[in-house]
């Protein structure tokens, strides 16, 4: 490792209410891969768009081969060799591939302004085999895979000849399979000389693939590493400035009868989305079943179909023993089911309405919050204030509007409010996206609480950890089908991987 | 067996058939228009539905809608949703209008030109107005689209003059060769300027938005504008070019109503085609070839209704014959709802951090 060919020096960027960077420095050097980890919202992020010239520092100044630097737009990182890949991914869907990869450097015949698409397709090519990132250059970007996606984006940078890769959380929504080919990809590039700095909040995937780690937290950086020198453990640590339980102490399950009973569960097929076909399963007092998949595998349908959010197209879903398929959100939420969304911000919570609103959201017509159709604020405000105290919800007091809570607090607010209720089945979608540690343990600890009362648990994620840590059994959905159930406690980290590819394997019961 | 394979293989399909049901209908309408001329059975129902007076009407009424759908679909493959097309059109009649009522000492030739230049800076101020309100005052595009279409109907009633003549129009004129092709010489090779730029308009806009540099840039800014801002392309310079542009082409449609089609304005002379033109624009799929077929489509309606009026060969009451291009459009667009696919990013305002 020779060079430095990146530095960030004293960058500041505050947005309305918050400082997203105070003062951040950081250097990296040529064939060098640096992982950024922290947490969400700690400022990874934002450092990197001022990098790439999205966003224009407060403060600070940024060099490149030791040459300071003005980034008014992304156009002038290109030219100076910067490319960088998106966590939301930036491909325009029903294009192609060459479309995509050309769009802003576009190849066109000699002095028009007509693409030459021929060109361009060989162009990707070339690329595509240099580097090892097989892509068909004409498929559409929507019609192929995320993981292909993500090559795609990766040439993008690559045909712009970047020499310093930005990664943003690129290992989301990637099967563990992708995520080892990416990582193969990225060490390649190191070693042809590119320089990448990788972003992530996943501990595993830092100690296995960076040469050097800076961890940020709350918009400053707060340490630096090698893996070497590192455990999970310790860069957990450094990421959080305290002590932290990867794992949520848990006993063994006591399943008893069958509260959830979803039967030959088949729904249409949206735009973007895929149809559920024939989908069992059964949950039961007393067990965490976890479904586990990459992102957009049907499981946002099937969670929608189980709460009533969905029409189903056949099939049931019984609770308790009552076929409960035809029947309203509402009727299921007294019925003893519920559900804590995977999009709190759209599902989950109003922002504009204050903690204790929000907190009876699902009861707010019933005794005691309202009397012949009048809220009784008394009551509302009571409630609010014994779950803000029980569920440790850091907010300035209950009148305060939802949406100026951090995240982890009102992920805990909507965790409050459905498990601050009697139930019997909870249908938890990706419990703690976006949320810090501290509360990601808060969380993982309830849910166990829940099981352990005879609570059937129905938990959705996309992240394998927080499916093995949790499950007392896995299902596994794969194009909108459970490919296979298996047992939670012996399950591995490498059969539940190849299974959410969808690779089928019959002694897998 | 993989869900979006199945979505791809789906996708193709749609497309393919597309394809093959126009070439379908093309024929069958080509091989009737011939029999109609040819045969005895011209002088029947196949002369009413098929003749060459209903053809050549059909593409008299598909004109104005063709301009005011690829303004349409200018603005809105670039993310802006373009409600004012009727606006603009209007706008570019009376535009017109006016420059060829003062211009009338000049030699017709002359005068016609400067007549189609004015329709075409007012449609682009027009435009430029619109792209204003939506980008730079983030108004509401829908409200924006609307305030034009109001903007519009008072200016021109308020300054219409009844006084003012208009003298002279685009003439006929025969291409050569082209024209003496048996029956469709003398439809499609028998017109008027703005006629043939019409049609021409449909295929170089085709062609430049798949196969040129600002084609690929307008698409992208349209369905996903941050992609495109990260690859360093100014969303917003192009919007407010396009929409400029789209102006000045719907404005075109006004142009030909008072230019070449009527010669003089009326107030409201537009009479909703450019809410036809906006129908035409998503019943083609958002792609200027689909915006011809819809549009003749459209024109066709219009005059069948036309013919049958003046045939007078049905009892049914001349009102709902009258309404026949208006029902025409509303079955079409129900039938099409959720089968085309509108730019991605529509109505929304692109803003960076």
């Amino acid at each position: 490792m020779t060079g430095i060919v990146l530095e960030a020096r004293n960058i500041t960027k505050t947005f309305p209410g918050v400082v997203a960077n105070d003062s951040v420095s950081l250097t990296l050097h040529k064939g060098e891969i640096l992982a950024l980890l922290g947490e969400n919202g700690a400022g990874k992020s934002t450092l990197m768009n001022v990098v790439y010239g999205l966003y224009h520092p407060d403060d600070g100044e940024v060099y490149v081969d030791g040459q300071r630097v003005h980034l008014s737009s992304p156009r002038d990182a290109i030219a100076l060799g910067i490319g960088m890949v998106h966590q939301h991914f930036q491909l325009v869907q029903p294009m192609t591939v060459t479309e995509n990869i050309l769009l802003g450097a576009e190849i066109t015949h000699a002095g028009t302004p007509f693409l030459d698409l021929k060109a361009g397709r060989e162009r990707v090519m070339q690329l595509s085999e240099l580097y090892g990132l097989a892509v068909d250059p004409d498929a559409i970007i929507e019609q192929i895979p995320v993981g292909v996606q993500q090559r795609v984006e990766i040439l993008k940078a690559l045909y712009r000849n970047a020499r310093i890769l930005i990664l943003d959380e690129p290992t989301a929504v990637l099967t563990p399979q992708e995520i080892e080919d990416l990582f193969h990809v990225m060490r390649d590039l190191a070693t042809a000389g590119h320089s990448i700095i990788f972003i992530t909040h996943k501990l595993r995937e830092v100690l296995d693939v960076s040469h050097r780690i800076v961890a940020m937290r709350a918009g400053r950086v707060v340490g630096e590493a090698t893996p070497e020198e590192s455990t999970q453990a310790s860069l957990a640590e450094m990421m959080v400035g305290r002590k932290v339980i990867l794992q949520v102490p848990k006993g063994p399950a006591h399943p008893e009868k069958v509260v959830l009973d979803v039967r030959e569960l088949s729904t249409h097929a949206e735009r973007a989305g895929v149809a559920l076909r024939d989908v069992n399963l059964q949950v039961r007092a007393g067990e965490i079943l976890g479904v586990a998949g990459v992102q957009g595998n049907g499981q946002t349908e099937l969670v929608e179909s189980i709460t009533g959010l969905r029409h189903i197209l056949s099939g049931s879903i019984l609770l308790n023993g009552v076929d409960v398929s035809r029947w309203t959100p509402r009727q299921r939420t007294y019925a003893g089911m519920a559900y804590i969304p995977e999009d709190r911000h759209r599902f989950g919570m109003i922002g504009a309405y204050s903690v204790a609103e929000n907190l009876v959201l699902n009861t707010y017509h019933r005794e005691p919050f309202a009397r012949h159709g009048v809220r009784v604020d008394e009551a509302i405000s009571a409630h609010a204030e014994h779950l803000v105290a029980s569920y440790d919800i850091r907010t300035p007091d209950v009148q305060t509007p939802a949406g100026s809570l951090s995240g982890g607090n009102q992920q805990k607010m909507v965790v409050a409010r459905e498990l601050g209720r009697e139930i019997g089945v909870l249908v938890a979608s990706q419990p703690t996206r976006g949320v810090d540690v501290g509360s990601i343990e808060f969380i993982h600890q309830q849910i166990v609480a829940q099981r352990d009362r005879g609570v059937a648990v129905l938990l959705v994620s996309a992240e394998l950890d927080e499916i093995l840590t949790l499950s007392d059994r896995i299902a596994v959905i794969y194009e909108g089908e459970i490919i296979a159930t298996v047992d939670g406690p012996t399950a591995t980290r490498e059969q539940i991987g190849l299974l959410m590819a969808g690779v089928r394997s019959q002694d897998l019961r | 067996m993989a869900a979006p394979t199945t979505t791809a293989a789906g996708t193709s399909r749609v497309k393919r058939t597309t394809r093959w049901v126009s070439w379908a209908l093309i024929v069958v309408v080509a091989v009737l228009a011939i029999l109609a001329e040819t045969t005895p059975l011209g002088d029947g129902a196949l002369g009413i539905l098929m003749g060459k007076g209903v053809l050549r009407y059909t593409l008299r009424a598909a004109v104005p809608l063709i301009f005011g759908a690829l303004s349409g679909i200018l603005c809105e493959r670039s993310g802006i949703i373009n409600i004012g097309i009727e606006g603009m059109m209007l706008a570019g009649a009376f535009g017109a209008f006016v420059v060829k009522a003062f211009t009338g000492g000049l030699p017709l030739p002359l005068s016609l030109f400067l007549a189609t230049l004015s329709a075409i800076l007012v449609g682009a101020a027009m435009g430029y107005l619109h792209a204003l309100l939506s980008i730079r005052f983030r108004m509401n595009q829908i409200i924006s689209g609307t305030a034009l279409i109001v903007l519009a109907t008072g200016l021109s009633t308020y300054l219409f003059n009844p006084d003012w003549l208009s003298r002279g129009k685009f003439a006929d004129f025969a291409i050569p060769l082209l024209s003496r092709i048996p029956v469709f010489g003398e439809i499609l090779f028998t017109n008027g300027f703005l006629t043939y730029l019409a049609l021409a308009m449909v295929f170089v806009l085709q062609f430049l938005l798949f196969r040129s540099r600002w084609g690929l840039r307008t698409r992208a800014i349209g369905e996903h504008p941050r992609a495109a801002d990260t690859m360093g392309i100014n969303v917003n310079r192009w919007r407010y070019i396009n929409t400029t542009l789209g102006g000045a082409l719907a404005a075109l449609g006004g142009a030909f109503l008072v230019l070449e089609a009527v010669g003089q304005f009326k107030e409201g002379m537009t009479a909703g085609r450019g809410f036809i033109s906006l129908a035409a624009m998503i019943f083609g799929n958002w792609n200027p070839l689909g915006a011809l077929g819809a549009s003749t489509l459209f024109g066709y309606a219009q005059a069948l209704q036309n013919q049958l009026l003046l045939s007078g060969v049905t009892r049914v009451p001349r009102f709902f014959i009258s309404m026949l291009p208006y029902v025409t459009t509303i079955v079409v667009l129900v039938g099409v709802v959720g089968r085309t696919r509108a730019p991605a990013a529509e109505g929304e305002v692109y803003e960076t951090e």
